[in-house]
């Protein structure tokens, strides 16, 4: 079973959100739709909704992370869930639970809803493939493999700016090798009918086939950033440089750091996006990243949103069936 | 016990014998075919009317997980397995625990697989001690002790320097060397580097991990003439390096096993981890090249790779897993598919199961001529069977076929004259 009928059922609708790709232009625009209108939730002096009024939502962290599962825990709450925060990277499993044992125990709390990071590819998968069949699985970032909300909160800030998708050019930058933050988000502009997504990096930081992703490649950041309409920088981790994919994080930035001289390539109204957190100087220069044309703090706003919007959706049509069968 | 199997087809690739007859065993050996040896009277007959009757299988790959991995199999567990699967010899690499590298250990596993009778049960000693690619292991007494030839155990050495050492040293002994192609560094990953390690974000083991080795490993023999066997080749680039160099003249055998020729980096899909498997399956290229190459005898013999584990090793995100597929039930029905496939004639297929690996291994047997150990198996080629985790004997279930309807059953499996396996009929 691939990882869509995993996540789509026989209706089409979604019951797990662990990979962009598969899915239909439908199930997307419905995300940023319902993100949209839950955008506003955030200024009112109440900032909640009782959608989720009742249900538990964990966030298990099986690998460090502050931001996203801030965004997670804070999207849970403003939809009224109870929320559970695990964070396994330093508790049960270096004490060698597997990692169903550990799916066992946190289903027996009588959960609704896991929410899931793991530095292994395919692991959001795997815990979709054995919870029961009431709860809901959201990917938080599986290995190299996906990052889903992320992918979806990069699109619903894109659409924000240059709604106008099919004259879209994207350039993504960076170590897309390890990205799966990359993935998504180029299954994302796919689906939604960009124009054009484009991937810059040495070939040390491309997977070896990454056109087949539906992506152009350039290897330099001079071509590649010529007229395009957003710039999505990604994080360099400094362990690349030991396991020689690149020779100095200084050679790094001056080829492919993101500065105002490099930024004049694109169109005059580019928007400049990251998914953080950002290393200055290394992939981008401050200026550009407190710059008026980056949209990097927005996206952490949208992410809420769209984290919302999924949750809301993905819960909705699990709560359906079961009401059927009563 | 005098034995008497009566009008199956019996194939010998080894004889190129392909006929409707009745086969003949006294004492544990093949006392003649068609008509019977003079005053031959059998204590058993066994009717193989429909059915046929072939060497049994050698399979120059499976470890049974004993020593030192008995909460996999055991080496009476997968000898049973074997026997069933029509397999009467198997080949255990060195990469047990304790490693193959002493008389002790090649000792202990012999007395384990008399104890649990049904298989021959062979070792390859270790080419370096304790499998680490820097010291020689004591190879001379691995022969002494029954080893059929020595390996690196599923790790390429690193090192050229001592790897060359370890190919004159063994030579020396007139030992097979049996290398298994994949660049320890270059290799560290955990599926093909194709289409779908990219879109899984899985990291990516390159052809070129395959056939660098094999490039560096040719130009060593090249020199020494030692005898070589490459084994589970995954690659279609790999296929042809090999085959230049039997042109050549090479003195250099090589196998696949038959997964490879029946599944896909395609099959990863779900990042299924009964797919996970080193080397990792590759393109459709790339099998259906080596598909050729056990057609044209490049490959000269296909064995199974059995690697049985217990559930637990397969139950966790694809990247946590272990490597490796049980092979033994499968290996005959995967083979035969190939035949009925037209990948390869059904007498070429079972030659590449029997009398190839045998000459491969310098083995006394894999053949029906008279004199010959009376390892046979009899199967019906047109059986039908499902693979499940009840129809395999292995404790390993770990099959990325479950579920597979297959074609071909053992009924009955002889090993030195003894029937060690006959198949129950299930009501």
């Amino acid at each position: 079973m691939s990882a869509t009928d995993l996540q789509v059922d026989r209706q089409g609708r979604l019951l797990h959100f662990l990979t962009v790709e598969g899915l239909t232009r439908r199930h997307l625009t419905e995300i940023l739709d319902t993100a949209e209108s839950l955008r506003g939730v955030a200024e009112r002096r109440v900032k909640k909704l009782p959608t989720l009024h009742g249900k538990t939502v964990v966030n298990l962290f099986f690998e460090a992370s502050t931001r996203t599962r801030t965004t997670f825990e804070l999207a849970a709450k403003r939809l009224s869930a109870d929320v559970l925060n695990l964070n396994i990277a330093t508790s049960a499993t270096t004490k060698g639970e597997s990692l169903l044992d550990t799916l066992r125990n946190i289903e027996a709390m009588q959960c609704d809803m896991f929410v899931v990071r793991h530095a292994q590819s395919g692991a959001a998968d795997f815990m979709a493939r054995h919870v029961k069949p009431h709860i809901a699985v959201l990917n938080a970032g599986d290995g190299c493999h996906a990052h889903p909300t992320q992918g979806m909160l990069d699109a619903f800030t894109i659409r924000r700016h240059k709604p106008d998708f099919p004259s879209l050019q994207v350039a993504i930058v960076g170590d897309i090798l390890h990205s799966r933050v990359a993935r998504s988000l180029i299954h994302a502009l796919n689906i939604l009918g960009a124009g054009e997504v484009r991937v810059i990096a040495p070939r040390t930081l491309l997977p070896a086939w990454v056109e087949s992703l539906g992506a152009r490649v350039f290897h330099s950041p001079k071509v590649g950033l010529r007229e395009v309409d957003v710039i999505v920088m990604l994080r360099l981790q400094r362990e690349r440089m030991e396991r020689a994919l690149l020779p100095t994080e200084q050679e790094f930035f001056q080829q492919y750091g993101l500065t105002e001289e490099r930024l004049a390539l694109a169109k005059p109204d580019a928007i400049v996006m990251h998914p953080g957190p950002i290393n200055r100087g290394v992939e981008i220069d401050s200026r550009v990243a407190d710059g008026p044309r980056s949209v990097i703090l927005e996206q952490v706003t949208n992410g809420i949103a769209v984290r919302m919007a999924i949750m809301s959706i993905v819960l909705g049509n699990h709560a359906r069936p079961i009401e059927e069968d009563a | 016990m005098r034995i008497a199997i009566e009008g199956g087809r019996v194939i010998d690739p080894a004889h190129q014998a392909d006929t409707v007859t009745d086969l003949f065993i006294a004492d544990g050996r093949i006392a003649g075919s068609g008509q019977p040896p003079a005053g031959f009277a059998p204590d058993r007959r066994i009717d193989a009317r429909g059915r046929i009757v072939c060497p049994g299988l050698i399979d120059l790959c499976a470890r049974p997980r004993e020593p030192g991995q008995e909460h996999k199999a055991t080496i009476a567990s997968e000898a049973r397995a074997a026997a069933a699967g029509g397999i009467t010899t198997l080949v255990c690499p060195p990469d047990t625990d304790p490693v193959i590298d002493e008389p002790a250990v090649v000792e202990l596993i012999r007395r384990r697989a008399r104890a649990a009778g049904q298989v021959r049960m062979l070792t390859l000693g270790a080419l370096t001690h304790r499998l680490r690619g820097e010291r020689l292991a004591e190879m001379a007494a691995l022969k002494e002790a029954g080893c059929v030839g020595v390996g690196d155990g599923g790790r390429a050495i690193a090192s050229s320097r001592v790897l060359r050492r370890a190919l004159e040293y063994a030579a020396t002994f007139d030992l097979t060397v049996f290398l298994t192609p994949l660049d320890p560094e270059l290799g560290h990953g955990l599926a093909h580097e194709g289409q779908v390690a990219t879109r899984f974000g899985l990291p990516g083991i390159p052809v070129a991990a395959e056939t660098g080795i094999i490039a560096r490993d040719l130009e060593l023999i090249r020199d020494l003439g030692v005898r070589v066997h490459f084994g589970r080749l995954s690659s279609a680039r790999a296929v042809e390096l090999v085959a230049r160099a039997q042109e050549e003249g090479l003195p250099i055998t090589a196998d696949t096993a038959v997964h490879h020729l029946h599944l896909s980096e395609i099959d990863l899909s779900g990042f299924d981890s009964r797919c996970h498997a080193i080397p990792p399956l590759r393109g459709l290229r790339d099998r259906d090249a080596l598909r050729a190459g056990l057609a044209s005898g490049v490959l000269g013999a296909l064995c199974s790779d059995h690697q049985p584990h217990e559930p637990d090793a397969k139950q966790a995100p694809f990247g946590d897993t272990e490597p490796g597929i049980s092979g033994l039930d499968t290996l005959l029905a995967l083979g035969l598919r190939l035949a009925r496939d037209g990948v390869l004639p059904l007498p070429a297929l079972l030659e590449r199961l029997t009398w190839g690996p045998a000459r491969i291994l310098g083995l006394d047997g894999g053949h029906l001529g008279v004199g010959a150990p009376a390892d046979v198996c009899v199967f019906d080629p047109g059986a039908e069977w499902r693979v499940e985790p009840d129809t395999l004997h292995s404790r390993g279930h770990n099959s990325p076929f479950l579920g597979w309807d297959l074609q071909g059953q053992v009924t009955h499996t002889l090993l030195e004259g003894q029937v060690v396996y006959t198949r129950k009929e299930r009501v």
